[in-house]
């Protein structure tokens, strides 16, 4: 008996011994939340997450992000443009200098033709080589691009529909493929998925559907400093977080993305590590401000705002959140200087309520739409849930219309008062906002312009001040006047309440000791090229 | 025989179409856009309707039902929207490694159910029964991605004996018969034979029981057989319902199962239809639910047969 068990036990032995093969120092092992590989063609899809491992990683923009600071919040920086300005007198018109002696990984010159071929792929559909994939993730970064032409090997001229001045930051979501690498592959973007070709510090090795995207240093890199010191890079795709959590800790991967917090303590007490950094991330309620919703009424939103234990909060995610003071976090160079302060005080929150004529026979009613699960939702029922109790305690009476992320981003298409909102009874929508640049912090929530379909202002908040003060930041060309522009639009809207701000999340990762170099930026976007394996 | 076989396969012909449309309703009658989980959030209006044009999401229901079984008719099944790549392809690939998890799982869970279950039924200690009897209730009552989660905290965290996750080895390509690839098999195999053998246990155990109570039994033991010879009679007699409820579960287990695909991270049917889901890929859940469906029909026809094969008792009008 004793021996057949030793034989089984030698057998899984051996097994394991064969399935653990011996890696060359300097392969990094992620595991990825995403179910699929992102699209590798040029614009990623699957969120943030794709632009992170098959984004920036095999390709480069015009305008690039310095990732290098854990210290400080991402800003843009030159890329494959080395400078940019808009054409004096004429703001619509913008100038990008390209950087001389790019070579794509197949051994081909980057330059002024590649931009405006790569630029015809996603916002041109009678381009032989259009591709709505590319073009479904492309054309809403750059909602004010509409004309392109080289003016010579190395310059290009963009035109902007509008004057935007924060028009750089838009040019930091457009990557660039090659079109000797399409005409190749039979110019057919699904077998340029198999075999990308781009100018970023990896190049792609092996694409298998499902399983694994296996990206390698590519040494040709334009950018010396940013030479990959990893030889590869390997990317499984695992939606589920357990399965991460247990593949790190068998040592199968050397990285996840997003362990369960639950699952934190466990990871630590395997020797691994959990970085964290703030990030650009907003987990806020975006309330109804038209005529009959509560929060039209200031003292409502401020009492809203004041009800919430953040620091409770924090705790039920096991500290993996910043207590929210507004859109943006204290520190953030667009946080300005909000008069209102934003904090657990439940007794202010119960007189703002009385004074707005509210009481325990009249409660304002709110309903938020709220999400099971989805990118960067964070932990969505626990925490509503935990918002709730908050918000009754104080005098509120909220519901929620529960559903699955992707219902709640088609439900988000429409504004409030549109037939899903209006047939659920909703005034307040939950749905986390990436703060990356200027567009996406403020104007397509906030100004009036960008109700859905056009923007995300779902609530149709209208408020001439507020557009008047981001259409300044969105026409002011020096740097300076821009982020103080935009800090006074973010002092705006606290002082205003305009939303319920409760949580940015702080972007954890876990990772084993073996891997050293990393700075986790304060972006959605990360840098791989400093890593070493020990 | 050849009749019989031939007149179920034009059956299935209606039911095909019957499932078809059942498919297609139940996928477009889920919340949400096909076109909205494939573009950001803040994606414009006109983009969103140029590619539910693209797609042909712009066309009424019936239409786009009609466009979709003909390509269908033809094999080719569309393309994902998610990925663009084919389904056919998608599917293929897909349905080759569920089939792979799907055969070792029911070859442990059908060998272990028949042993296990005519050992019950022979037993003359109770406690064999009703250790058996436990084992088959814990197998039908124990969620089997909750089994896969300990499985792989012990296997795999704990003592670091087998791979948590994915199909083979990092530096390989799909599925390979060797030493890696079939560790990587192990834990899911263990998981995914849970319920199967849990049912199947049951069932041969109760009717063995029944069979060794009938007098034929108690015939062929007065006339003096061997016990070994008895069995071979009794197993026969069993066949046909044992053979029913197995191909039900092969059945189910072919289909995959999303639950640990997705923990394993096993690339087969289960885990592209969880990615197709969270993605509203359409196509791609209409394709792969669609060929499953058509699979279990088949293999349903199949156990018919070889039920009229093996019991020639069943007379099939």
């Amino acid at each position: 008996m004793f021996k057949r068990l030793g034989v089984a036990v030698v057998g899984i032995g051996l097994f394991a011994a064969a399935a653990v093969p011996a890696f060359a120092q300097g392969t990094l092992r992620i595991g990825m939340t995403a179910a699929d590989i992102p699209l590798t063609t040029g614009q990623p899809d699957q969120g943030f997450e794709g632009y992170r491992f098959a984004g920036y990683t095999i390709y480069d923009a015009l305008v690039n992000w310095d990732l290098s600071k854990a210290d400080a919040i991402a800003d843009i920086k030159p890329g494959l443009a080395t400078e940019w300005s808009a054409v004096e007198g004429e703001p619509t018109k913008w100038i990008f200098k390209l950087r001389q002696g790019v070579k794509f990984h197949d051994g081909t010159d980057f330059d002024a033709d590649v931009v405006v071929w790569n630029l015809e792929k996603i916002l041109n559909d009678k381009s032989p080589q259009f591709d709505p994939k590319q073009a479904a993730q492309a054309r809403g970064r750059v909602p004010t691009l509409v004309g392109w032409k080289a003016v010579d090997k190395y310059t290009v001229e963009l035109t902007t529909r509008v004057v935007n001045a924060l028009f750089p930051y838009d040019m930091s979501y457009i990557f660039y493929s090659s079109p000797t690498n399409w005409e190749k592959q039979g110019k057919d973007w699904v077998k340029v998925a198999l075999q990308p070709v781009g100018t970023g510090p990896f190049k792609v090795d092996r694409v298998v559907p499902r399983e694994r995207l296996e990206l390698s240093r590519f040494d040709g890199y334009w950018d010396k400093t940013r030479v990959p010191k990893l030889d590869k890079v390997l990317l499984f795709p695992m939606p589920e977080a357990a399965t991460r959590t247990a593949a790190l800790l068998a040592g199968q991967v050397d990285w996840i993305e997003v362990p369960a917090p639950d699952a934190i303590p466990r990871l630590k007490q395997g020797g691994m590590a959990i970085v964290t950094n703030k990030y650009p991330h907003n987990w806020a309620y975006q309330p109804s401000m038209v005529e009959g919703s509560p929060w039209t009424d200031i003292r409502v939103r401020k009492a809203a705002n004041l009800a919430i234990d953040r620091a409770g909060l924090a705790k039920l995610l096991g500290g993996l959140m910043i207590e929210a003071k507004g859109a943006v976090y204290p520190g953030h160079p667009w946080f300005g200087s909000p008069s209102f302060d934003i904090k657990y005080d439940p007794e202010a929150a119960k007189k703002l309520l009385a004074e707005a004529g509210y009481g325990p026979n009249k409660k304002p009613k709110i309903k938020i739409a709220i999400s099971t699960s989805g990118s960067g939702q964070m932990l969505p029922l626990p925490m509503n849930e935990y918002v709730q109790e908050n918000l009754n305690a104080v005098g509120f009476d909220t519901s929620f219309e529960v559903m699955e992320w992707n219902a709640l981003v088609t439900f988000g298409f429409q504004p409030v008062t549109g037939e899903a909102s209006t047939k659920a009874g909703t005034n307040g929508i939950n749905i986390s906002r990436a703060t990356v640049d200027p567009y996406s912090a403020f104007m397509r929530l906030y100004h009036s312009d960008y109700v859905p379909p056009k923007g995300a202002n779902w609530g149709i908040l209208k408020d001439p001040k507020l557009d008047e003060l981001i259409n300044k930041a969105h026409t002011s060309f020096d740097r300076a006047a821009q982020t103080k522009a935009l800090a006074d639009v973010h002092t705006y809207i606290v002082d205003q309440s305009y939303w319920v701000y409760i949580a940015h999340d702080l972007n954890p990762r876990a990772m084993s000791p073996k891997v050293t170099g990393f700075v986790q930026a304060q972006s959605w976007f990360q840098d791989l090229t400093p890593i070493v394996m020990k | 025989m050849l009749l019989y076989a031939l007149r179920r396969l034009i059956y299935l012909v209606p039911v095909a179409f019957g499932v078809s449309l059942l498919v297609f309703a139940l996928v477009h009658l889920a919340p949400g856009d096909p076109i909205s989980a494939i573009v950001p959030p803040d994606a414009p209006q006109e983009v969103v309707d140029k590619l539910k044009e693209y797609y042909g999401f712009d066309k009424p229901l019936p239409i786009q039902y009609l466009r979709w079984l003909a390509v269908t008719l033809t094999g080719d099944f569309g393309t994902s929207i998610g990925t663009g790549r084919p389904v056919a392809t998608e599917v293929a690939s897909a349905f080759g490694n569920t089939i792979i998890l799907a055969i070792s799982a029911t070859l442990l869970a059908f060998t272990l159910a028949v042993i296990l279950g005519t050992a019950a039924a022979y037993a003359k200690s109770r406690i064999v029964d009703r250790l058996v009897t436990l084992i088959s209730l814990m197998g039908v009552s124990v969620p089997h991605f909750w089994l896969a989660i300990v499985l792989v905290i012990i296997f795999s965290v704990e003592l670091g004996a087998l791979p948590p996750m994915g199909i083979g080895p990092e530096n390989s390509t799909g599925w390979r018969l060797d030493g890696p690839h079939l560790a990587h098999m192990v834990l899911p195999t263990i998981a995914l034979s849970v319920i199967p053998l849990g049912v199947v246990t049951r069932t041969v155990r109760s009717t063995i029981k029944e069979i060794l109570n009938m007098e034929f039994v108690t015939t062929l033991q007065a006339k003096g057989m061997r016990d070994g010879q008895i069995l071979r009679h009794v197993l026969k007699n069993a066949a046909p319902t044992c053979l029913a409820v197995m191909g039900l579960q092969a059945g189910n287990l072919i289909g995959g199962s999303i639950l640990i695909e997705t923990v394993f991270a096993w690339p087969g049917t289960g885990f592209l239809l969880n990615s197709a889901i969270f993605r509203r890929d359409l196509p791609i859940l209409q394709g792969t639910t669609l060929v499953l469906a058509f699979f279990f029909m088949l293999l349903n026809l199949t156990v018919d047969i070889i039920q009229t094969m093996v019991d020639p008792r069943i007379k099939r009008n």
